[in-house]
């Protein structure tokens, strides 16, 4: 589908670029018109794909993330997060509710809330080579703009 | 960041929350939360989310983590006036199954 406008970010695994890329990629899907629920449900699930890279993909280390975001034509949101960590073993597994390797300092339910709060999640990972996480999320057209 | 703020005695103790609380936030706010578990040793703890304007499931972690000391000791634990997202995430996650939440503040509408 067509892009109407773009974004790419990088930044390195630092759990205080967490709020900024949510910030960011709010301020950027604005442009649709979304109500305050469509945003901050975007808003959410950046922070937890981001969370991942940081806890999941570089747990030991700093490392580079790269978060892309559009807007198509048909005024809907995708957001791209990409590692180049570890990467995950089992997919499957790791978007079941509640599974973790991060300790009690994680929910296991990053990937819940993702899928839960966008229309559509991809998960593609190769372990040792990273992993990109593809969220979309249409925007309703309202007032304005939906006549 | 989270700011956290406790207050209380008699048994009981008031954890208020504002700020935006997420992976990067929550162990500074669990450090805090649990010096304030030490000190008040409670019988009821309430987090109050009214002032809390973000969280992602960083926050479901940490309330699990509450919920389990408050556990272990025969106490129990109450989730009090999520703003709106921070609703949405704990509707998704379920913990309304283990936690009690109220949308309210106790008292504030007398």
């Amino acid at each position: 589908m067509k892009k109407e406008n773009y974004i790419r970010l990088e930044f390195p695994s630092k759990s205080v670029n967490e709020a900024f890329a949510r910030a960011a990629v709010a301020c950027f899907a604005a442009q649709t018109d979304p109500t305050l629920e469509e945003l901050s449900d975007i808003k959410t699930a950046v922070s937890e794909a981001v969370t991942n890279c940081i806890v999941h993909a570089y747990p030991q280390s700093i490392g580079k993330i790269c978060l892309r975001a559009a807007i198509l034509e048909d005024n809907s949101v995708e957001i791209v997060v990409k590692d180049w960590g570890r990467g995950i073993d089992d997919i499957e597994k790791a978007r079941e509710p509640m599974f973790t390797t991060g300790g009690d300092e994680r929910s296991g339910m990053g990937f819940t809330i993702m899928e839960s709060f966008m229309d559509e999640l991809r998960v593609r990972s190769a372990p040792g080579r990273g992993t990109t996480v593809t969220m979309r999320r249409k925007i309703s057209l309202r007032g304005k703009r939906a006549g | 960041m989270v700011n956290v703020t406790a207050s209380g005695g008699d048994g009981r103790l008031r954890l208020s929350l504002s700020g935006e609380l997420d992976h990067h936030s929550a162990r500074d706010g669990m450090t805090r939360i649990g010096r304030a578990l030490d000190d008040y040793m409670p019988r009821e703890c309430v987090i109050d989310m009214s002032g809390l304007s973000f969280m992602d499931s960083s926050g479901i972690a940490l309330i699990l983590r509450v919920y389990r000391r408050m556990r272990e000791c025969g106490g129990r634990l109450l989730i009090e006036a999520p703003q709106n997202q921070p609703r949405r995430v704990l509707d998704a996650s379920g913990i309304d199954r283990v936690v009690k939440i109220q949308d309210t503040v106790k008292g504030a509408d007398k």
